[in-house]
């Protein structure tokens, strides 16, 4: 009954099908607290919790922060960027000193892969993963996996397709392994230079025209081009991407069915993803970020509680109500 | 001394009297279905009150708002016994300021349960009174917190457990009393 998703979550690679769907569930009844007049419940009060993070991200950090707030828990933002990361502190010395402060987790982003795990072999605290470098991003996997079930009302049998940046996406990554999980089918389409080798290998299936992918999908999940691959040689420009990749509304038109869209943002309008279809009926980008805080929400409640040798002494010494 | 594993202390016919008699109650208590909102504690509180309230409404011909609570994240043991991952729907018919609340619960034992209501409901208005109703009290407070409206009160000791089974979730209407050797079981 505790740890039931063990003391970290850093990637979807490790979950069970079972874990996955547990936290899904159990994000349904966080939806309705962001909802009510005074949108906070006390499960974590006393929790104090600290959001390391070590790359610029907007929606990711203020999304665990209404999370953590709606709970009821303390927190504390630490930007690398004028904390004494900048004098040289190595990562677990950061953490060794936030701990001896007594916090109880660490949400943490950082550019290096690995960097997630690494740091909950080393503390005490719970940690959980906001993005490590190319690795995963399993809450956002998550609330994608959430927004899927959502509006197709399962994932299971469901095709997704991936398009974009896979090679040096977090996102993919964490997508592909909840999505398989899951049941459903992945497709990856995107340019030659920016897909990893041996994708399919993972059991995904790989589509080189944007065309083949559309007529394929259910969903098709954009990913953002981060715009400093053009400068490294890539692609050759944000023209030409948007003319062979670009999904565009010409395009979704010749569907043999509607697509579902979503985008984790932040969105390059017109580079990826054409503003009408970012904006249009089928888009769920909105409904993305609203699930996004009641899957962290749910991932921070199941981290969080329970001791069990406790739990085992208060179940024998107290009958059932 | 020792008493069967599982003794029944209300059969189905037994709890629907009960309920009917409780429903009467309501109204004496909230004079009337004016302002009356009734909401059920998961689990089985709910569908309680789902009973009581069409009890009214067949009654009194009135439609009486009914919501469900459900008081997971407001324990107040989430530290000991850890995060209970399937948590049950809360909805509630709109605003409740200057509403009658009647709370309906299964069982009432510590009275942590009721305590956590109460917080919940201040979180969604200011409820003119809050009433409690219950099918079963079974003695065993932890807390100053007593019912308005029991169905029936059992001397239960502790260790011992009562089962409030309901046609909408068990498939069969009953209350058991489970003896200390069995109720240890199901925890």
């Amino acid at each position: 009954m505790t740890a039931v998703l063990g003391k970290d979550l850093v990637g979807l690679e490790h979950l069970s099908s079972e874990q996955i769907r547990l936290i899904l569930d159990t994000a349904e009844p966080f939806k309705e607290v962001s909802e009510r007049p005074i949108k906070k419940v006390p499960a974590l009060r006393g929790k104090t919790i600290v959001n390391l993070f070590f790359e610029a991200s907007t929606r990711t950090r203020i999304s665990f922060e209404f999370a953590e707030k709606r709970l009821s828990a303390d927190t504390v933002n630490v930007a690398a960027s004028g904390s004494s990361v900048q004098k040289g502190e190595t990562l677990v010395d950061t953490a060794k000193n936030l701990e001896a402060m007594r916090i109880d987790m660490v949400v943490i982003r950082h550019p290096s892969s690995g960097a997630a795990q690494f740091l909950g072999d080393r503390i005490r605290s719970n940690v959980v993963n906001a993005g490590d470098g190319q690795h995963e991003h399993p809450t956002q996997a998550l609330l994608d996996l959430l927004t899927i079930r959502d509006r197709h009302g399962k994932i299971a049998g469901l095709k997704v397709c991936l398009v974009g940046d896979i090679l040096h996406s977090r996102v993919a990554r964490s997508n592909i392994w909840g999505l398989l999980k899951l049941g459903a089918e992945v497709g990856v389409c995107g340019p030659d230079t920016l897909m990893p080798r041996g994708i399919e290998q993972l059991g995904v299936c790989r589509f080189r025209r944007i065309e083949e992918a559309i007529e394929w999908a259910d969903v098709l999940n954009v990913l953002r081009l981060q715009l400093e691959r053009m400068e490294r040689g890539f692609i050759p420009s944000l023209r030409e991407y948007y003319r062979v990749f670009g999904v565009t509304v010409e395009r979704l038109d010749r569907a043999p069915r509607e697509v579902t869209i979503m985008h984790p943002g932040p969105m390059n309008r017109g580079v990826e993803i054409d503003s009408r279809v970012a904006d249009g009926s089928h888009s769920v980008i909105l409904a993305q970020v609203t699930n996004g805080v009641a899957v962290r929400m749910a991932v921070l409640y199941l981290l969080a509680g329970g001791r069990p040798e406790l739990a085992d002494a208060a179940n024998r010494a107290a009958a059932p109500e | 001394m020792s008493r069967p594993e599982r003794t029944t202390i209300l059969d189905a016919r037994a709890l629907s009297r009960a309920l009917q008699r409780m429903a009467v109650e309501v109204l004496e208590l909230a004079h009337g279905t004016e302002d009356l909102v009734l909401i059920g504690i998961q689990r089985r509180g709910v569908e309680l009150a789902e009973r009581i309230a069409k009890q009214i409404e067949t009654q009194e011909g009135a439609v009486v708002p009914r919501g469900a609570l459900d008081i997971t994240l407001y324990r107040d043991d989430l530290q000991t016994v850890g995060p209970k991952p399937v948590i049950g729907e809360t909805r509630l018919p709109g605003d409740l300021t200057g509403k009658h609340v009647v709370i309906v619960d299964d069982v009432l034992f510590t009275g942590r349960t009721v305590r956590a209501a109460l917080d919940e409901l201040a979180d969604f208005g200011r409820p003119k009174r809050i009433s409690l109703c219950v099918l079963v009290d079974r003695g065993g407070r932890e807390l100053p917190i007593q019912p308005d409206i029991v169905g029936k009160q059992v001397k239960v000791n502790s260790g011992e457990r009562v089962d409030v089974l309901v046609e909408e979730v068990d498939g069969k209407d009953q209350v058991d009393l489970v003896a200390a050797a069995a109720a240890g079981a199901r925890g």
